[in-house]
């Protein structure tokens, strides 16, 4: 007999299902909107020039392969501090932060999540929006921490619920831990703007809340890496000390290379210091050290100021096809006849739409019309393209009118 | 690390020429990895510790897990033991690691949850060889179905293997006390320049019909240590149970990295897939490995000829990266402060450091250690 016969098949993946049914389909028409990775106006993934140009660099140096830091790459931590608080920020010319090379956005939060179950004594608590990426909660689950919630999606009107999320968090215990998704929000779409972030932002230290910044989408969301970062400048800016996780995967195309960075914004260089001394004993006893090559690309990218441009407007080309497809929807759903409001659609930002179907209209999406996204009704807009967002709209008022 | 000749790190001539290939391939992108790995490179991994004819394979009992070098794949197994073995969730089944061990072996079994992490006798300093006895009586006295962690092949630190007659005892008292093989394989090729050989362990108690992990490593033999390409190879009873474990280690790694870094296990799977890159990897393994066994017979042949009191044999029967040379803390002081050589305080030396231009300066300065420190 086995060791393992009483071990249970694990849930198969929701998101992965979807994929899986659409590769069976054989409906030429077929497009898949559960897709997390961009794609360019083929449908194709996209691999940046900054990237290929960093690529051919990076070779011509013919560097060796030895074991980067147990932290990483500095030339790649210090240029994702500063990508992330702005190059005038006090708290990153002071030295008050330390950042570590994380396995793209996962493993950094889970870095965090580990830091925080073995530091933060004050509470277990980790608060999450409602929605929210859906890793989150498994991630902060291992890492030994318990979850909750505050209110933030209203389904009523497709955006946020401010006075729900500002209702549940100033009543959140003090020193609890919140988690707010830095810009495009995933899976809704729906971001706080700059007026809202300042209430949540009072709100948050009023409470003495500890705020972990998820920040998946810089430069990705408005194509601006500045407008993007706004909401975690500001805050602390405002004296709130945050913890922010970032990837690389998405706003430079390097998902399968796993660039990403946890940093701790601290009271000074010495406790930096110190708090960089216990995140290295966390990750020696997971995988040792980070892997090189997506983090090398992306230093290279953000420290050569040429690449550095080409990779600004590469990335605000991304967003812009994003935004001119929700805009393209929009107006082909209003052509079809359609007389819902599809405002959200625009409204939204970043990769993923929440439309408000309903699941019997999403079976309906995937049986009659071959379009594919989960029951939630959540499409990467990334999915979607001049060639096919005609017959998107036309399947959605269809299954809606 | 591995050191060439002239003290410097070496990219793998087969490695250069792979990853030009993958350069110049414009239909690669940078996609993620399925959850679990690159398929190809999963495969044949796995391929390579259990063999080519290996009978779990062709009974299509074997998993694989693609994971961030060796500490990753280690990683997954004790995450996925924790929540899986001896029960669900017994933190309290007893680990065992070797005295000595490499020093992380603790703290990854440490943070996966295990309360209980004890060692095993294994390094004989008076004798300077393995404390089969030792060993043997821990496993005896060992609680049924604890865990031990056991090094495939050039044992880090001491560089001391069991021979295989030594492993068929172990695996005996193993089977009848219901012992779980965590197998750490991060030399395989690089110690004795076979891979083969070098994977003699792992093979021996698969075809003892165990259950096992294997954590491999292809940071040395591959020369990729940046890359973090690692494996971990799962050997079931049978392939529905293999199924339902690796379903459960997806879980995990979702939680962990998610899916692993694409570049490293590119550049072996198509290293492994094609019989010429294929071989012209085994040579420069070879390469590697026979380096490191000359700098060991060297270094033994001028301690000998020196007349450094003591015996010097156990720097050639040892095998791999490392020697324990015997040397003492005092004398270890010495060569550091008055020599300006760096080993560890254990006498741990890595061969790799040694080249043509210093083994008559090291040979001299163990004798001199020696003879004058006691």
């Amino acid at each position: 007999s086995s060791w393992w016969s009483h071990v249970e098949m694990g849930p198969p993946d929701p998101i992965l299902g979807v994929t899986e049914a659409y590769k069976r389909d054989t409906n030429s028409k077929k497009m898949n909107l559960g897709v997390g990775a961009y794609r360019d106006d083929n449908g194709k993934p996209y691999v940046l020039n900054c990237v290929r140009k960093a690529e051919a660099m990076i070779a011509s140096k013919k560097m060796d392969k030895e074991y980067l830091p147990i932290g990483g790459l500095a030339d790649f931590t210090r240029a994702s501090a500063e990508l992330a608080l702005g190059e005038n920020s006090e708290a990153f010319k002071s030295g008050r932060y330390v950042t570590v090379q994380g396995i793209s956005g996962t493993g950094s939060l889970r870095i965090g999540a580990n830091f925080l179950q073995r530091f933060f004594k004050a509470s277990r608590d980790v608060y999450l929006p409602k929605p929210s990426w859906g890793n989150h909660t498994p991630i902060f689950r291992d890492a030994g921490m318990q979850l909750q919630a505050y209110r933030y999606y209203d389904p009523k009107t497709c955006s946020l619920d401010f006075s729900g999320a500002m209702d549940d968090i100033s009543k959140i215990p003090e020193k609890s831990i919140i988690l707010l998704h830095a810009c495009a929000h995933n899976p809704t779409g729906v971001d706080p703007r700059q007026e809202q972030w300042k209430e949540l932002a009072a709100t948050v230290k009023k409470r003495n809340l500890l705020v972990y910044f998820d920040m998946a989408y810089q430069g990705f969301a408005s194509g601006d890496i500045n407008r993007d970062a706004w909401a975690v400048r500001y805050f602390i800016e405002q004296g709130i000390n945050i913890v922010l996780s970032q990837s690389f995967a998405k706003n430079m195309g390097l998902y399968g290379e796993r660039a990403g960075a946890f940093t701790v914004i601290c009271s000074d260089a010495d406790e930096a210091k110190r708090v960089e001394s216990q995140l290295k004993i966390l990750i020696r006893p997971m995988y040792s050290n980070p892997p090189v090559n997506g983090a090398r690309i992306a230093s290279m990218i953000l420290n050569t100021p040429d690449l550095r441009k080409e990779w600004l407007t590469e990335v605000k080309g991304m967003a812009d096809r994003i935004i001119s497809m929700r805009t393209q929807l929009v107006s082909n759903l209003k052509k079809e006849g359609s007389s819902h409001n599809w405002q959200h659609i625009t409204d939204q930002i970043g990769m993923f739409c929440f439309t408000g179907l309903k699941p019997e209209q999403v079976e309906r999406l995937i049986k009659e019309f071959s379009v594919y996204m989960t029951k939630d009704g959540r499409i990467s807009v990334a999915g979607v393209t001049s060639g096919n967002v005609g017959y998107l709209a036309h399947a959605i008022h269809q299954v809606t009118k | 690390a591995y050191r060439t000749d002239e003290g410097q790190p070496w990219v793998l001539p087969v490695v250069k020429k792979v990853e030009q290939m993958i350069a110049n391939d414009n239909s690669l992108n940078h996609e993620y990895l399925p959850i679990l790995g690159l398929p190809e490179f999963r495969a044949n991994a796995s391929r390579i510790a259990l063999g080519d004819d290996s009978p779990a394979i062709k009974e299509n009992r074997v998993g694989s897990v693609q994971s961030l070098g060796g500490t990753g794949a280690l990683r997954i197994g004790a995450e996925f033991l924790r929540r899986w073995y001896n029960g669900n969730n017994n933190t309290a089944t007893p680990v065992y690691v070797s005295a000595p061990s490499w020093e992380n072996h603790n703290s990854v079994f440490m943070d996966a949850g295990f309360k209980d992490i004890r060692t095993y006798h294994y390094w004989d300093a008076a004798k300077r060889g393995l404390d089969l006895q030792g060993l043997l009586n821990d496993m005896e006295h060992a609680p049924e179905f604890s865990i031990f962690i056991l090094h495939a092949c050039a044992h880090n630190p001491t560089g001391t293997d069991p021979t295989p007659e030594q492993w068929k005892q172990i695996a005996a008292v193993m089977k009848r006390r219901s012992l779980f093989p965590f197998f750490d394989s991060a030399y395989q090729g690089f110690a004795s320049g076979s891979l083969d050989k070098d994977a003699w362990a792992v093979r021996y108690f698969v075809s003892e019909g165990f259950e096992l992990f294997c954590a491999q490593s292809f940071s040395k033999n591959f020369g990729l240590y940046n890359e973090r390409v690692g494996n971990l190879t799962v050997v079931g009873k049978d392939a529905d149970n293999v199924q339902r474990v690796l379903s459960q280690m997806e879980k995990i790694v979702r939680t962990t990295w998610s899916n692993p870094p694409s570049q490293g296990a590119r550049i072996v799977a198509t290293t492994l897939s094609s019989p010429q890159l294929f071989d012209e990897w085994k040579g420069n393994v070879k390469t590697m490995a026979d380096r490191v066994l000359l700098m060991r017979s060297e270094l033994r042949s001028r301690l000998e000829a020196l007349g450094t009191p003591g015996t010097w044999n156990h720097i050639t029967e040892q095998i791999g990266m490392f020697s324990f040379t015997g040397l003492n803390p005092k004398q270890v002081e010495y060569m550091v402060k008055e020599k300006h050589i760096y080993l560890m305080a254990s006498g741990r030396i890595n061969m790799c450091g040694l080249t043509t231009k210093n083994l008559d300066y090291v040979a001299k300065s163990i004798h001199e250690a020696v003879t004058k420190i006691q």
